[in-house]
């Protein structure tokens, strides 16, 4: 943005602020250094111009602008604008200095995406007198990796309650699918971020991982359509995909110093010699199967049969002793 | 320092800023905008000519600039406040702090509890959408305690700890630096006396944890871990292993960090990834089966071979 244009939105800012009135546009011209004051069509297309894009853009940064009449006799040619200094400012906001370094620490936890918005929003809070240390540890460092390309815009879109489409690519699929989806929330759960919502393509809801998102993320339709339901919990619902209650036992057996990641969550440890019997709870048994298998040798599934012939199956193709 | 913000609200800040910070240095007020003293300077000229509709003498913003290089607003023209959070910025600082209230045993829990109030109150109708986005960190509550408990008492620690992808319980000595939480997960942060460098210890990986009787006492190469990018880094000096993924194996390439993914004949795909240590490799491709295979290097292939077929044989004993 030019600096003549910077200026000119600083002195506009200023003077909607100042006016109880609803000032209407040519007021505008008139009062606000920086705008077209020719008198000929062109020149008056040109303020036109020039105004809408500086209205769209205070609307951007969020100052509130106001469009009324001064009196019920006005037309819509009397249109005019105002800032309401109630709307506009940030209201009084004190932080003791350990609430202060709470607020810092929040601030650094984005990693881009919405590090901007935190480093925008923690001068505001300066301009209002809070010291915020950008510094503050309170013992622990957090972080979390906004990068995903598919973050901004879906986020604008749930705030909106904007219908989104895109093109998504299943776990197994290699092609990606275009989707509609009613978007009700983000979370980002282990590190990954997802999205849920009613996917209108299968009328249900769905949760969708973030990074299978192929190309742009399309806002349709007008903003505020989107229901979302009322007893809806974002997190149980995401974690639910990935990790469905225990409701089985498995029984292995693992070699003495082997296997401490299927030890910790282990219901039963029966000690043996050389090895021991060990029951695990588990839902999925391909996933069982999966992280099994990768011990090899260290450990040996006894039942249930099907985890076991999968275990086998999955070693076979690897050993070459293809059946 | 402040990442710096865009020029419009950085001016609409900026007189209420040195409105609530009378004789503010220069330099300091151009740190906490993210932005070098000249640009501040240039900042405050632009200011000098806006004002009220009149702009004469007493409608201008008006500042007194001293010689030794601190400010005072003399007349403000009615920017007095910062404008209210935007939906965007209510967002990041509301999220961040709901994620950190959610950390058990945090040493300032109370404090970020009364701050997330005072936020949400002064955004207003900016936080209505802040609970459609939730960051979840899991942090295992026990160990998190005994870790809190070293940091503050600033003690070394005897640790048990399983490492990712390794099939095997080590026991090491650590002097704990940080907490850190990312990725989603929570770690310690810590010297390794063994390895004798900085590692991190995923908290649900630590089996026990046993305070010693001596300090804490980091080197001073013990230098903190830059996290932000992930808290594996695929380091060059790492072997380069490439796999062939089928179709119901894609999932792999979005799941660990990869150097380079191609797509190959019938919905395969071509994987390429940096192992610090083969075991896990081994371990993720005898999980796969069938839907994989070794590519490069062929050693490992040989190896992975050598383990499925001595897993084989030992599913050849009776099952007792």
């Amino acid at each position: 943005m030019s600096a003549r244009r910077t200026e000119r939105l600083v002195n506009l800012v200023i003077c909607l602020l100042a006016t109880r009135q609803f000032l209407p546009a040519a007021r505008i011209r008139a009062l606000v250094p920086g705008y077209d004051h020719g008198d000929d069509v062109k020149a008056h297309e040109a303020f036109q111009r020039m105004f809408e894009r500086d209205k769209s853009e205070l609307r951007d940064l969020g100052v509130p602008l106001e469009t009324g009449t001064n009196s019920v006799f006005d037309t819509d040619a009397d249109v005019g604008y105002r800032i309401a200094r109630r709307d506009y400012e940030l209201p009084d906001i004190h932080l003791e200095p350990d609430e202060a370094a709470a607020v810092g620490l929040a601030a650094r936890l984005w990693q881009s995406g919405l590090s901007s918005a935190a480093s925008s929003a923690v001068v505001k809070l300066r301009a209002a007198g809070v010291d915020v240390d950008p510094a503050a540890t309170l013992g622990v460092e957090p972080v979390v990796d906004a990068t995903e390309p598919a973050l901004v815009p879906t986020l604008a879109a749930v705030q909106q309650g904007r219908v989104l489409r895109f093109a998504y690519r299943t776990a197994n699929a290699g092609n990606a699918e275009d989707r509609e989806v009613e978007p009700w929330g983000i979370v980002s759960w282990r590190g990954r971020w997802y999205l849920a919502g009613h996917d209108r393509d299968r009328g249900a809801a769905r949760v969708f991982r973030l990074s299978r998102i192929c190309g742009p993320v399309d806002q349709i339709g007008p903003p505020g359509v989107v229901k979302v339901p009322a007893d809806l919990d974002l997190v149980t619902m995401v974690a639910r995909l990935g990790a469905e209650g225990p409701s089985r036992t498995a029984t292995v057996r693992i070699r003495h110093g082997a296997g401490a990641g299927l030890r910790r969550s282990a219901i039963r440890i029966q000690p043996g010699e050389g090895s021991d019997i060990v029951d695990l709870p588990y839902s999925d048994p391909d996933a069982l199967a999966d992280r099994l298998a990768g011990y090899a040798a260290d450990v040996v599934v006894l039942s249930p049969a099907d985890v076991r012939a999968s275990v086998i199956g999955r070693l076979q193709a690897l050993a070459g002793e293809r059946v | 320092m402040t990442a710096a913000v865009d020029r419009l609200p950085r001016l609409l800040s900026l007189v209420p800023y040195l409105l609530a910070h009378p004789g503010i240095r220069i330099a300091e007020a151009a740190a906490d905008f993210g932005v070098s003293p000249a640009a501040l300077r240039q900042d405050l000229e632009l200011l000098w000519v806006c004002g009220l509709p009149g702009y004469g003498p007493g409608d201008l913003i008006d500042l007194a600039w001293s010689e030794d290089d601190t400010l005072t607003v003399t007349h403000d023209a009615g920017i007095r406040r910062p404008l209210r959070l935007s939906t965007n910025e209510a967002l990041a600082l509301i999220v961040a702090l709901r994620t950190l209230a959610d950390v058990p045993g945090l040493e300032g829990g109370d404090a970020i509890d009364r701050a997330l109030a005072k936020l949400e109150d002064a955004a207003g109708h900016a936080a209505a959408g802040t609970s459609r986005v939730a960051v979840r960190v899991e942090a295992e509550e026990a160990t998190l305690g005994g870790v809190r408990r070293a940091l503050d008492e600033h003690r070394a620690r005897r640790l048990t700890y399983s490492p990712a992808g390794r099939d095997e319980t080590t026991e090491r000595t650590v002097d704990p630096t940080r907490l850190l939480l990312a990725d989603g997960r929570s770690y310690l942060e810590g010297w390794c006396r063994r390895a004798e460098a900085i590692r991190l210890f995923r908290l649900d990986r630590i089996d026990a944890l046993r305070l010693l009787d001596e300090p804490a006492a980091p080197p001073p190469q013990a230098q903190p871990l830059d996290v932000r990018g992930g808290v594996f880094r695929p380091s060059p000096e790492h072997e380069l292993v490439v796999l062939r993924l089928a179709p119901q194996a894609r999932w792999v390439a979005d799941f660990y960090p990869t150097e380079e993914v191609t797509d190959a004949a019938d919905g395969a795909l071509l994987v390429s990834l940096r192992a610090a240590d083969r075991s896990w490799v081994s371990r993720l491709v005898l999980g796969l089966g069938e839907s994989v295979s070794v590519v490069q290097p062929r050693d490992l292939a040989d190896e992975v071979r050598a383990l499925a077929r001595a897993a084989l044989r030992a599913y050849e004993e009776p099952v007792l």
